[in-house]
């Protein structure tokens, strides 16, 4: 699959003016306008809600416009030292100072919700965040800084994600709305069984929805023998069928996966089935299937790789043993079950197993669902007890012997008690691990970039908001630690974080004021009348809204909305000639988004 | 517990001095027996959800309560025990039966499970019918218990008022009694309406009255009405395998949202109920063969039609038990129009000390769980010293349809009466339940919709939900709702995965934006 290096639009070339009231300089010397101070917040009647909006998505235009944006203010010294960093490498840095210019307290609360940092200087070099002074100097020293500057929008993506699970992919379809180019990598490395599926991570293929699934199966077990007491009438033993079961789960997720597939495309997010591996700053590398190697850029990562189970570490357990990875597409009948573990995982799995009416025990080392109220774990306990799962606590697997080949076959287990020397045996068909999981960090070159990794749990230390020791990389979902693993926690984050990267406005503002040639001569107040259009930018800037407050606004006002039944666009708007003189005409020169902060008073003959 | 009771006890003994003392002014002009001296601190008429609580309730502030409760036979015959409609004749054999059709959906899902099940399942009415009937005997029991531990005196009588504190029971034998008591509160509920007009209908018909309480099954069945009594019996009967038609006149689910509405319609007809709409019927009529032929009008053609059925059910409405209880002698008010009685908002008639709540009350909710929170805090203002009033907004109900409908809150018609077009944004999705998938069941008409105000934050007004369990669903957005829920905060509520109620947090798409409701995949 060889990606043509493409052009990245790059939000700064757009041909923005310059912006002339925030204090923008070019060269590191600040100019503050003179006689009054500047606001980036908008004034005017609109709620705080909406003007802090309006306030980031200012701010999200400064740091997108920018090669160098720096957040300063004019008496620190840090801030200081890093225009002059700048300044000696001969780079142009736009410069706010937050003490120069009205809302700077408000400017710098976004800033902290935007990048968790509550301190100036807040620099971003090509709208990565690379942070305060110290990591500046850092970055700087570790050539991380050069390269930030030299590969102004040359990658071949805004954005790669690796890992294609429920948190990459919400990330990545989001950022695609969004308008960047987007690439999820996604492989699967099959189980010790061979196990292997398809795109959507563990809640689709190994985690809630098949266990969901079986449980559902369990319940209606549940429901067959309640339904003879409401009167339903049937007399014959029922009895599970595993294959019937599997297979019908087994198209279902299919059925996900081919879906989730179908939305990347939809977006056009680039889907490759490859392993990622970072090689350098910025470069991953992806191995496909057959070996094959591709290598791709990003200005941006996140790292979405989730967990796999882990292994006890004894004899026999990759040999013998499954895990949750491998149950839900088991292509026979497990039969007589030892469950190893207390997790949740471990009891769902004895819950619907036991359901079928199969032979399940569960081995538990301590205590049952660490952390959640060990009240209500007890009680979980007890009814899976009542209903027929056994429980073997305070013990731990020491080897696991083959007995006998076969689907399901025979499997000698010698566990020992944590207490005591006390050891048992037991013969069971299939031994399923669920002790836990490990995040999938260690093979995928983070160390080359410098992703720092706890090195116990392997998991990924990130701040407020995702982001790794690295600045330019993410990390999110059951990876990142101390986030709860849940799918909806993943997805919610995923999606949150691509807002933050890229700026949620989907809409384009323009508007001016306009002084009426009638109301001129009459000494009538300039500055009062106000003309807004709203366009979508995911349609061509297609009109949606349609805004004049002014004399005659309703006649000047129909026109246009048959215009706009028509897909009126900016494009249409603007090769349309004015009639001269009148109100109408300045729907045809609207110049200034309302993001982009530009002064819109009229100060002479427009 | 016992200490606990007799504390409270206690304590209401002191402070019944003090409110007899406080009330003794108001009750300057009554007649009959002198403050004091009356039977009953309270007198509770109507032994249903809301007079028990009442009751209860006050016997726990200590004071001297009796019950009386009296349950005049159906027309057909069909009679029952303590606890009032929702135990006996509502709420509990519904959802019971319900639960007996959803049973059978899912024997019909179980086989694409892995469960071999050999298909179809017969099933039978007797039997169902025999396990419903004895746990609502159960209740009845429990609910006798209950007033006897509380030390509430418990009369079978029918009751009537002589004056405002005083009033004649007659027990079945014909035996009469008088009761006086300083305070009454009266919640005596409703009965079902029969379309009186109709020939044959009281003599053929039978009503939710009868139906949880026959011992064969009702057969074919036609279901007139389209309230959700009626659409809740013919999906239950269609859900167990009998051939069931509603004959609406005009609307269904009137005062539910009513895109909702007929998304429950079109899943009930699709899964086999029969509808026939704009009809109303005329006579009905016993043949020979002792089937029931049923004429209608269809009534934009005017054209007559007939069918024959085994059993005909009114479902067209409720009418309050207020006619025997002599409401006149003791001056308390109620609505020309629908014989309901006027209350204010401290629940209190046109009579200082006479209160009534629950569905006899004009105005108010037809819910169980309404009356028992009216006729507590009733209790407490008038016992224990609170001040605390119902708040009849944002009720929450679930329409137990074969596919539920739980709301909560403004339809969309409503928000859009109240607060215009344009300052409403409604927020809607077509989900697949994950259990429907395996199963191949169809989920054209799950769905669900949040009614929100336009203007950020987004207040909900709102929420409907068309699903599997939309009443365990529906309750805990209710306190959401209750709390002043925004569309952001709703949002930025993790979901629960993989169940049917992530769906509200995950509600993105707009009516408003015109873009396809439909979920994908997950997330």
């Amino acid at each position: 699959v060889e990606q043509s290096p493409p052009q990245s639009p790059g939000p700064g070339k757009a041909g923005d003016a310059p912006n002339r009231r925030s204090g923008h300089v070019r060269g590191a010397r600040v100019l503050s306008p003179p006689g009054r101070r500047a606001r980036l917040s908008s004034p005017g009647p609109s709620s705080s809600s909406e003007a802090r909006e309006e306030l980031r998505r200012r701010l999200r235009g400064l740091i997108e416009r920018s090669r160098v944006m720096i957040f300063s203010k004019s008496y620190c010294p840090h801030s200081t030292r890093v225009k002059e960093l700048f300044s000696s490498l001969g780079v142009e840095c736009n410069v706010l100072e937050l003490d120069q210019v009205d809302d700077g307290a408000k400017v710098q609360e976004v800033l902290s919700e935007i990048t968790n940092q509550k301190t100036v200087p807040n620099v971003f070099v090509n709208k990565v965040h690379v942070g305060g002074c110290d990591q500046t100097f850092q970055a700087y020293q570790s050539g991380l800084l050069q390269k930030l500057l030299q590969e102004d929008s040359a990658y071949d993506y805004d954005l790669i994600i690796v890992g294609g699970g429920s948190g990459g992919l919400s990330c990545a379809k989001e950022a695609a709305i969004l308008g960047k180019k987007v690439m999820v990598l996604d492989f699967v490395v099959p189980s010790p069984q061979g196990t292997s599926w398809g795109l959507g991570g563990t809640c689709v293929n190994v985690g809630c929805i098949p266990k969901k699934l079986m449980h559902q199966a369990a319940l209606l077990g549940q429901a067959l023998c309640d339904s003879r007491k409401f009167g339903w009438e049937y007399n014959q033993q029922v009895k599970h069928n595993w294959e019937t079961m599997t297979k019908a789960i087994q198209n279902h997720i299919s059925s996900l996966n081919w879906g989730y597939r179908l939305s990347l495309r939809e977006k056009a997010v680039a889907y490759v089935n490859s392993y990622g591996e970072f090689v350098e700053h910025h470069k991953i590398k992806a191995t496909n299937k057959k070996g094959q190697e591709t290598y791709y850029t990003a200005a941006q990562f996140v790292i979405a790789t989730g967990e796999r189970p882990r292994y006890l570490g004894i004899q026999g357990d990759k040999e013998y043993c499954i895990t949750s990875d491998d149950l839900f597409s088991l292509p026979y009948c497990p039969g007589k079950t030892l469950v190893v573990g207390a997790s949740y995982v471990a009891l769902e799995c004895a819950g619907f197993l036991a359901g079928f009416g199969l032979d399940v025990t569960v081995m538990v080392r301590s205590i049952l669902l660490r952390g959640f109220d060990q009240e209500m774990a007890e009680k979980v306990g007890s009814y899976m007890e009542q209903h027929g799962v056994k429980f073997l606590r305070k013990f731990i697997p020491v080897m696991i012997q083959q007995l006998e080949k076969g689907s399901p076959g025979k499997l000698k287990v010698l566990a020992k008690s944590t207490e005591g020397t006390e050891t048992i045996e037991g013969v069971y068909n299939t031994v399923l691990l669920a002790i836990g999981r490990d995040s999938c960090t260690r093979k995928m070159g983070l160390e080359k970039i410098g992703v720092k990794i706890n090195e116990k749990s392997g998991k990924i230390p990130v701040n407020d908001v995702e982001q790794t020791s690295v600045p330019y990389v993410y990390a999110v979902g059951d990876v990142s630690e101390g986030k709860p693993e849940l799918t909806p926690v993943a997805i919610q984050s995923g999606k949150l974080l691509a807002r933050r990267l890229f700026g949620a406005s989907l809409e384009k503002i323009y508007h001016t004021l306009f002084w009426p040639l009638e109301w001129t001569v009459a000494g009538r107040e300039n500055n009062t009348c106000y003309a807004k259009i709203i366009c979508n930018k995911l349609d061509h800037d297609r009109v949606i809204g349609f805004h004049i407050l002014g004399p005659n606004a309703g006649e000047v006002t129909q026109g246009f909305v048959a215009a706009m039944k028509c897909g009126l666009t900016k494009q249409l708007l603007d090769d349309t000639i004015g009639i001269h003189p009148t109100c109408g005409e300045v729907f045809t020169t609207l110049e200034i988004t309302k993001s982009s902060g530009l002064d819109i008073t009229q100060k002479g003959c427009g | 517990m016992a200490a606990m009771a007799v504390a409270l006890r206690g304590l209401g003994g002191r402070f019944r001095w003090r409110t007899q003392a406080v009330a003794g002014g108001v009750r300057g002009a009554a007649r009959g027996a002198a403050a004091g001296q009356r039977d009953y601190d309270l007198l509770v008429i109507g032994g249903g959800s809301g007079g028990l609580a009442c009751a209860k309730e006050a016997a726990q502030l200590g004071r001297k309560v009796a019950v009386v409760d009296y349950v005049e036979p159906s027309p057909q015959g069909t009679r029952w025990g303590l606890g009032g409609t929702c135990v006996n004749v509502g709420c509990i054999p519904k959802k019971l039966m319900h639960q007996a059709a959803l049973l059978g959906g899912l024997i019909q899902d179980a086989p694409h499970y892995g469960w071999e099940v050999a298909q179809p399942v017969p099933h039978d009415w007797r039997k169902m019918a025999e396990a419903v009937q004895n746990h609502v005997k159960s209740l009845n029991w429990g609910h006798r218990v209950q007033l006897q531990d509380r030390k509430v005196k418990y009369f079978n009588i029918k009751a009537s008022f002589v004056d405002e504190h005083t009033v004649c029971g007659v027990a079945k034998g014909g035996k009469e009694i008088l009761l006086s008591a300083d305070h009454i509160i009266i919640a005596t509920g409703g009965r079902p309406r029969y379309p009186t007009h109709i020939e044959g209908a009281l003599e053929y018909g039978i009503t939710s009255d009868d139906i949880f309480w026959l011992k064969e099954s009702p057969g074919k069945t036609l279901v007139v009405g389209a309230s959700y009594v009626a659409l809740e019996c013919a999906g239950f009967l269609t859900g167990i395998g009998l051939d069931t038609t509603v004959m609406i006149r005009s609307i269904p689910l009137r005062g539910f949202d009513q895109q909702m509405s007929s998304m429950v319609i079109e899943h009930m007809a699709s899964h086999g109920t029969q509808f026939l709409r704009g009809c109303a019927p005329s006579r009905v009529r016993r043949l020979p063969d002792g089937h029931l032929q049923v004429t209608w009008e269809d009534c934009t053609t005017g054209k007559e039609d007939t069918g024959t059925f085994d059993t005909v059910l009114w479902a067209i409405g409720r009418v309050p038990d207020t006619r025997s209880l002599n409401l006149e002698k003791a001056g308390v008010d109620t609505s020309p129009d629908t014989q309901k009685i006027l209350v204010d908002s401290r629940e209190g008639t046109s009579v200082p000390h006479i209160y009534a709540i629950g569905d006899v009350v004009e105005g108010r909710p037809e819910l169980t769980p309404t009356a028992i929170m009216a006729g507590r805090l009733l209790v407490q203002r008038l016992f224990g010293g609170s001040s605390d009033l119902m708040d009849y907004d944002n009720v929450p109900t679930t329409v137990f349809t074969p596919l539920e409908y739980g709301c909560v809150g403004l339809s969309e018609e409503e928000a859009v009466a109240r607060h215009g077009q344009e300052h409403v944004e409604v927020y809607h999705a077509h989900y697949k339940p994950l259990e429907f998938t395996v199963a191949g069941r169809d989920a054209s008409q799950c769905y669900v919709k949040m009614v929100c105000l336009r203007e950020p934050p987004q207040l909900v007004l709102g929420l409907h939900f068309l699903g599997p369990n939309a009443g365990e669903v529906t309750q805990g957005f209710a306190l959401g709702i209750k709390c002043g829920a925004s569309y952001a905060q709703v949002m930025r509520t993790v979901g629960i995965h993989p169940t049917c109620s992530e769906e509200v947090v995950k509600l993105r798409i707009s009516k408003r934006s015109g873009l396809d409701p439909t979920v994908t995949g997950c997330g």
